[in-house]
């Protein structure tokens, strides 16, 4: 659905990304890990034409990114980024209903997407709140729950990039955000995100990409990536690998 | 629809309609109210005339206050005002900053440069441009407006992108540039020079014609037209830059009209009124208090609002210390101040 292939990347002269080829399936979820400056957000930023690329090219349904009108592009590709500089009081539901703004689907549709949205997100206690009066954690599920408006209703051909988008909640929360992940991902959505937890990392996605100072350091299932030499190598930690005993994913263990 | 109550919105019809309202009054107060009081009656009984319909025979006095001076003083002052808000609405939401003013750009600054350079070179360059004279002040005001903003605009871009930080800094030190040459001109001033450029630096409706109202009219339309159609981008622009990009908003162009239109919008309004400071920081900010930061109605509540505040500032510049006149920019920096710091202090608890 969405696929980049050659991608290089330059700043300052450096080298960040180097000779990246990714090819993201309709229905998967697709884990970034990396240690921090591996380069994820840069490859994030790569894939929605936000950096300019030294080399290669990406492709959305088939379709150079560049050739693709901005509202067409946004009804597809939703993007969540780091953290956001949103230092206006609106209110809780007028941030989320942005998420519409591609969309010419009615008042009517958009309000019942916004509101299947806040629920989603487990925010619907915080509408009439003003964004500024929130924490932190509560800030990210009202950015997660904007981008789930924009891309709704999940479907075949949209694209979803997410730039470690449990960092700040609770434990319930980072599994609410990426059981929702999940479930946009079942309705035919590709979604490509990008986390720090290698539990939540093999618990929720189909298959993993281990970058290490902007090259592709492992590519593949969760068994396949999260082995203990090569997060040794990668991520300089000393971990026990085991199998959930009730899921069969892959668990790490600290040593 | 949501499962808990929610704190229902501004009531936006109610609170445009009283904004509608209260600009009515004060341009009736405009109208009526001077050295000359004119009684309602007397304000309808000419208004046919005004628009050009009177009867033959001579105009009477009241038609010849109405349409010779109060009318286009009245006109003037709605333009400065909602322009000024207009556009001070914009460059917050251009600088995602709820405190920037819409002189940052070098507008102003330019403005008063190009100002001084007329005031003070004025009969040189008369000489040269005779038939410019009259206009000399006004379009040396707004070339200097436009050409300080486009240089600011120049620094501030990279590689075709617009660096609205970098702008920011550009424009402080544009700003500081042209105050040195304004105070250079300062120096060079004679006492009546002085005296104008001091009265010029702090805005002034008087001597009111429709030679100085038309560009502003057509600019503060163009403006009142134009923005409102870019309510929802500057919304999206809110969230950030890259965050507007994903929603399908195409930001570099946005940027490119904001600058455009507040460098029209208040190199014009300068051009006609002087330095009127206060409207383009504190009128968007308050009406924000007031309706929220939502630009689909933000926009247009902060033109009404800055037309009301400008046109009743103004009133108060006459009457005060009447038959002399205040300059507006004390007016608005005395009304204003207060009312913003009531709203700051309310806004804490």
């Amino acid at each position: 659905m969405l696929r980049a292939e050659g991608l290089q990347l330059r700043r300052a002269g450096l080298a960040v990304l180097n000779d990246i080829d990714l090819d993201l399936r309709a229905g998967e979820v697709l884990g970034v890990l990396g240690p921090n400056g591996a380069g994820k957000s840069t490859l994030m930023a790569a894939l929605c034409g936000e950096l300019p690329l030294a080399a290669g090219s990406v492709a959305l349904a088939g379709r150079a990114l560049r050739a693709w009108r901005g509202t067409e592009r946004a009804q597809r590709l939703a993007v969540l980024p780091q953290r956001s500089s949103l230092d206006f009081a609106f209110r809780v539901e007028e941030v989320v209903a942005m998420g519409r703004m591609p969309h010419a689907s009615g008042s009517e549709e958009d309000a019942r997407i916004v509101g299947r949205a806040l629920q989603a997100a487990d925010i619907e206690h915080l509408a009439g709140r003003s964004y500024l009066t929130l924490s932190g954690g509560e800030r990210q599920r009202v950015h997660v729950a904007r981008i789930f408006a924009q891309l709704w209703p999940g479907a075949a051909g949209k694209v979803l990039l997410l730039d470690e988008p449990v960092s700040m909640l609770d434990p319930l929360h980072q599994h609410l955000t990426l059981q929702a992940v999940r479930q946009l991902a079942a309705d035919g959505v590709a979604v490509l995100v990008i986390l720090h937890d290698l539990n939540l990392a093999a618990r929720y996605c189909d298959r993993l990409l281990l970058l290490r100072s902007g090259c592709v350091r492992a590519f593949g299932t969760p068994h396949e990536v999260l082995q203990a030499e090569i997060l040794k190598q990668v991520f300089d930690l000393e971990v026990l690998v085991q199998t959930h005993p009730g899921l069969g994913h892959p668990l790490i263990i600290d040593r | 629809m949501y499962a808990c109550p929610m704190k229902s919105p501004p009531n936006s019809p109610l609170l445009l309609s009283l904004l509608v309202a209260l600009l009515l009054l004060s341009i009736w107060l405009s109208l009526a109210l001077g050295p000359v009081s004119l009684d309602a009656g007397q304000v309808l009984a000419a208004l046919p005339g005004l628009v050009g319909l009177g009867g033959d025979g001579p105009p009477d006095q009241a038609l010849l206050i109405l349409g010779q001076i109060r009318l286009p003083r009245t006109l003037l002052g709605l333009c400065v005002g909602a322009v000024l808000a207009l556009c001070g609405v914009a460059m917050q939401g251009l600088f995602r900053n709820p405190l920037a003013d819409p002189g940052l750009l070098g507008v102003s600054s330019g403005a008063a440069l190009g100002a001084a350079l007329a005031i003070v070179g004025g009969v040189a360059l008369g000489h040269s441009l005779r038939g410019l004279e009259p206009y000399l002040l006004s379009l040396c005001a707004f070339l200097g407006g436009l050409a300080a903003t486009a240089l600011v605009y120049r620094l501030g871009r990279r590689e075709g992108q617009t660096h609205v930080a970098t702008m920011l800094l550009a424009g402080i030190a544009v700003t500081a540039l042209a105050a040195a040459a304004v105070g250079f001109f300062t120096y060079l001033a004679d006492d009546a020079e002085l005296r104008k450029l001091t009265f010029w630096n702090l805005g002034s409706l008087n001597g009111a014609s429709y030679e100085r109202l038309w560009p502003l009219l057509l600019v503060t339309l163009l403006v009142s037209l134009w923005l409102p159609r870019r309510a929802k981008a500057l919304n999206a622009l809110l969230l950030g830059e890259s965050e507007a990009r994903h929603l399908g908003f195409e930001v570099q162009r946005l940027k490119r009209e904001l600058v455009l239109c507040t460098a029209l919008g208040v190199g014009a309004a300068v051009a006609a009124a002087g330095l009127v400071g206060f409207i383009g920081l504190v009128v968007p900010h308050l009406m924000r208090l007031l309706v929220g930061p939502d630009h689909r109605l933000l926009l247009p509540a902060a033109g009404l609002a800055g037309a009301c505040l400008l046109l009743l500032a103004d009133l108060l510049a006459r009457l005060l210390l009447a038959p002399a006149e205040l300059p507006i920019g004390i007016v608005t920096a005395l009304i204003g101040a207060p009312f913003f710091l009531f709203l700051l202090l309310r806004g804490r608890h």
